[in-house]
């Protein structure tokens, strides 16, 4: 049977979720094999090395720079607080000393006889890694991190701001077509991940920033809107590290868009359950999508994954990521093998859909295969 | 040796692609070509994985025994195997270097030049004179995590301490590399000779250290040669070496593995060199636009690290604005609803134009991408700054002084495009028009986009030291070039000089090969297309009084024109092109060059 690889956004109702998490410089590791672990456990932690502060001290005291030995007065490694003296002149009969305080506390890493600098380091800087998602430690990385491992219901948005974060979810709108309103959202609603259909607007996404709403689960959100919540035009899909109180996980597109069914009728399952998410999205070689990770307490064993190496096959279901049909769902009718000519007059491979009881072809590029069990 | 056949691949971040060459009578021909997704990533973890899924397409396509199981046969034996392979590579997001020199003109910028021309992406440029506090530049390189630095800084005998004090902020640094955590940074200083021991204690003991000859010995001469082929070394030995499969696909080809855009400058240069012309070639792809030229000899490269087509094409917007993006555009736009699309366009960066309005929006976009990255790299691409020069009293009402742009469009002989957009339109016109509306050529000049883009394949094999296949590699490099990899699209025209609406600029008369003369007048505004074949073909062009068509003004010019898939293309829009400010008339210009070029002929009104 004809196929394609195209890949696709996970919506999947029970899967095991595995995520690493690991420090970025060796570190030590403070959870065994087999532990269980909430999301704000650590689970591992480690001194970055301090930030580096460069004085030159042979010309602050006028002295030529293959003396400087002579003038410092700690010893390499040695430490000192904020405002010590670190290097001086003789004087004249022990008065009139040229003095160099220290401008940071920390210790000497070096100092040099060529250019007449000292490398002062400032003491290390702490670095904390949680658990992000309930669950059990199933693997070790030694000195770096560990794997937590869970089961859980796990959906990926194609877009989002703002990096982890977690909470009840609430889902306050009614249907997946409706848009999250202004007058939607109150106080009660602090620390939750609130679940939407169609759009947010930029009143009501700083809305919700304000009542310190823990993230937004939305359809759309309009792509000029960006630029006024992360000061700067977004050129570039790399996002995560943004510093925002309420992460915003957008699951169709930039626009009005309503959420994917599958993907809304999920959510609304589990109203009221604890979840992680995470906005950070990279759209590079080596692609991350932002996610909501539900952990389960109980499996069913009734939803199995599917397999998705091959590809979209007839009867695949799919979305259509695109021009002139962009948003619609439907199902893979027949992928032809023979190259066709669109109204563009680009030559591609296609494959016929059947949305909403039509029959239309569509490049095979400008379709996302929906991932489901 | 006599090279019958040669099989090569290009790694790229996304496709992984091969071609195979053979020797057909007394000429080297592109025989087949075959493609695979590129397999670095998880959960493959292994280049080769996708080099033997490419080239079992060739396989399959050309019934021709490339593979003995997970090897690539070589020399050829009877019809099995091939004499060469070799390889060029940009995975795994290419070489990402910084550089470092005294004084951010002059050291600063040689380096810059060294390592783009060795096909790196340069994250930052750190100079003595660049206004930031030492700790700040520390925490930088800390932050940006190089594949490597190439150091440099003082002319030779002179100034040491500056130089000296970068590497200490290097030490101080001590950066990690970006892959693989078992080795040191490779760092090469190729800065004042003098200062090398020094240099030597400072960064010996933490950075892999590398010394070679200095890249401005003087401050007249740039000497790029040696940092650059140890740029190459470096990259396969440590850089490469780490990425997952490269030391099995080191061991398969017959020459180093290049970094994809140091193959494709080096064969443009290569071709510059061999024909005696000024070239401009681009690349433009999804995340960025590479922009090659070789004017007074000298090569020169720049990349524009967010100005793509997909990955980076709202950063195309950003910096663009709407406003000239939309300039381009022929219809009537919504321009809340065209945000929108364009951040869908990123956010799902493989999809394809299926509507002619989609389309006619990307290539929209590529014209602005492709300007901005000219204008990026005109300003790099200049003579070296610091020289002092003689000037006479009549200089001194000229203030080009040093540092001027080498660029000189008038001089330009030949103008390559690349790139989906570019290569894969569905139109050989849309590439002309997008290559001319963004490059704004002046004069004569030639267009041509690369077929499926293979020069960075035939830039390794342009590149091939060794003795015995070095000569044959080479021809094998330029006939493919010639003969499979370019596609002529035919020369444009372009008169300059002032000149009022509807005023002849410039009367052409052109011998068809046929034999037949075509005459035209073309008034100012206008864009005019004669049907010509890739052929020479005398013309005499007959600029109007006050306007020059390469000659000087009023001069006119007898010359050899050839033209193309597209033909020959008159343009007497001007320069810099002025568009109608009135919406409705800017429309209705653009509709009418369309229809003059046959650009869009599906296009309704």
């Amino acid at each position: 049977m004809a196929h394609a690889y195209t890949p696709g956004l996970k919506v999947l109702h029970e899967t095991k979720v595995i995520k690493e998490r690991r420090l970025p410089l060796k570190g030590d590791v403070l959870k065994k094999k087999g532990e269980q672990v909430s999301p704000d456990e650590i689970v591992a932690k480690t001194d970055l090395p301090g930030n580096v502060q460069m004085v030159n001290i042979a010309n602050l005291l006028n002295i030529d720079a293959a003396d400087i030995a002579d003038y410092v007065k700690i010893e390499k490694g040695g430490s000192f607080n904020k405002g010590d003296v670190i290097a001086e002149t003789k004087g004249l009969f022990g008065l009139f000393k040229s003095k160099v305080p220290a401008p940071v506390s920390g210790s000497l890493e070096s100092f040099s006889e060529i250019t007449g600098q000292a490398v002062l380091r400032e003491a290390p800087i702490p670095v904390e890694m949680d658990a992000y998602i309930s669950g059990k430690v199933n693997e070790i990385i030694p000195e770096e991190g560990v794997h937590i491992e869970t089961d859980a219901a796990f959906i990926q948005g194609i877009f989002g701001i703002g990096g982890e974060s977690r909470g009840d979810i609430k889902v306050i709108v009614k249907s997946r077509e409706e848009e999250i309103t202004n007058d939607m959202l109150d106080a009660s609603m602090a620390g939750k991940v609130i679940i939407g259909g169609s759009h947010i607007s930029l009143a009501t996404y700083k809305k919700a920033i304000s009542l310190k709403i823990a993230a937004i689960v939305v359809g759309g959100f309009n792509y000029s809107d960006l630029k006024p919540i992360l000061g700067y035009t977004l050129g570039v899909a790399i996002t995560g590290s943004e510093d925002l109180i309420t992460s915003l996980i957008v699951t169709e597109g930039f626009g009005k868009i309503n959420m994917g069914h599958r993907t809304f009728d999920l959510l609304k399952q589990y109203d009221g359950n604890f979840v992680s998410v995470n906005g950070a999205t990279q759209i590079r070689a080596g692609v991350i999508r932002p996610e909501i990770v539900i952990p389960l307490k109980k499996v069913s064993g009734k939803h199995k994954d599917i397999d998705t190496s091959t590809g979209i096959t007839n009867g695949s279901l799919i979305r259509v990521i695109r021009a002139p049909y962009f948003g619609k769902m439907g199902r893979v009718v027949s992928l032809p093998n023979e190259l066709q000519k669109m109204e563009s007059e680009t030559m591609v491979r296609v494959a016929e859909v059947e949305i909403d009881g039509n029959k239309m072809v569509v490049p095979r590029a400008n379709l996302e295969m929906v991932e489901t069990d | 040796m006599e090279l019958k056949s040669i099989l090569a691949t290009d790694c790229g971040s996304t496709t992984t692609k091969a071609i195979l060459i053979e020797k057909e009578g007394d000429e080297y021909r592109l025989k087949f070509r075959g493609e695979a997704p590129t397999t670095v990533e998880a959960p493959f973890e292994d280049v080769t994985k996708g080099v033997l899924n490419a080239v079992m397409e060739v396989e399959e396509l050309s019934g021709r025994k490339l593979l003995d199981g997970d090897n690539i046969i070589t020399p050829q034996k009877g019809d099995v195997g091939v004499d060469v392979y070799v390889s060029t590579s940009s995975a795994g997001g290419g070489l990402q270097m910084m550089v470092a020199g005294v004084v951010k003109t002059m050291t600063g910028e040689s380096a810059e030049r060294a390592a783009l021309g060795a096909g790196s992406i340069v994250m930052d440029v750190m100079a003595s004179n660049d206004g930031r506090m030492p700790h700040e530049k520390i925490s930088r390189i800390r932050q940006l995590r190089p594949d490597m630095i190439l150091l440099s800084g003082g002319i030779d005998g002179g100034t040491i301490s500056h130089v000296v004090e970068l590497s200490e902020m290097i030490a101080a640094a001590n950066p990690r590399p970006r892959l693989g955590t078992g080795y040191k940074l490779p760092v090469i200083y190729a800065g004042n000779n003098k200062a090398q021991k020094n240099i030597e204690q400072t960064l010996s003991e933490k950075t892999d250290l590398t010394i070679v000859e200095n890249i401005r010995p003087v401050l007249e001469v740039e000497n790029l040669g040696p940092s650059r082929d140890k740029i190459h070394d470096l990259f396969m030995e440590h850089v490469m070496a780490q990425a997952p499969g490269y030391k099995k696909l080191m061991s398969w080809t017959d020459a180093p593995i290049m970094p994809t855009p140091g193959a494709v400058g080096s064969l443009i240069e290569m071709i510059a060199r061999e024909d005696n012309i000024t070239v401009v070639g681009v690349d433009i792809g999804g995340a960025t636009t590479d922009i090659f030229s070789v004017f007074q000899g000298i090569f020169n490269r720049t990349v524009s690290a967010n100005l793509g087509m997909s990955y980076s094409v709202c950063n195309v917007l950003a910096e663009a604005g709407m406003d000239n993006v939309l300039r381009w555009v022929p219809i009537e736009i919504d321009r809340a609803e065209l945000n929108n699309r364009i951040g869908n366009k990123m956010i799902r960066p493989t999809t394809v134009p299926q509507s002619l309005q989609e389309l006619i929006i990307e290539q929209a976009i590529a014209r602005e991408a492709l300007r901005l990255s000219f204008i990026q790299h005109k300003e790099f691409a200049v003579a070296l700054k610091g020289v002092q020069t003689e000037r006479t009293i009549s200089d001194a009402f000229e203030q080009s002084g040093s540092g001027a742009s080498l660029v000189d469009m008038m001089e330009l002989d030949l103008l390559v495009g690349s790139g989906g957009v570019l290569s894969h339109a569905p139109r050989r016109e849309q590439a002309a028009r997008m290559l001319i509306d963004a490059f704004m050529p002046t004069g004569i000049t030639q267009l041509a986009v690369d077929s499926i883009f293979m020069m960075p394949q035939l830039g390794v094999l342009a590149n091939i030291d060794k003795k015995d296949l070095k000569d044959n590699a080479r021809k094998a490099a330029v006939e493919v070039f010639k003969n499979d990899c370019l596609i002529r699209l035919g020369t444009c025209v372009a008169p300059v000089g002032k000149s009022k609406p509807g005023k002849i600029v410039l009367t052409s008369e052109i011998t068809l090969p046929d034999g037949n003369i075509v005459k035209h007048e073309l008034k100012t505004g206008e864009l005019i297309k004669i049907d010509a074949p890739f052929e020479p073909m005398n013309a005499k062009l007959i600029p109007g009084r006050n306007i020059d068509i390469g000659a000087g003004k009023g001069e006119v010019i007898n010359t050899k024109i050839y033209g193309g898939q597209v033909g020959i293309i008159l343009d007497g829009r001007g320069r810099p092109l002025e568009l109608p400010e009135d919406e409705g008339d800017r429309i209705a210009k653009l509709q009418e060059w369309s229809q003059v070029v046959n650009e869009y002929p599906e296009f309704k009104k």
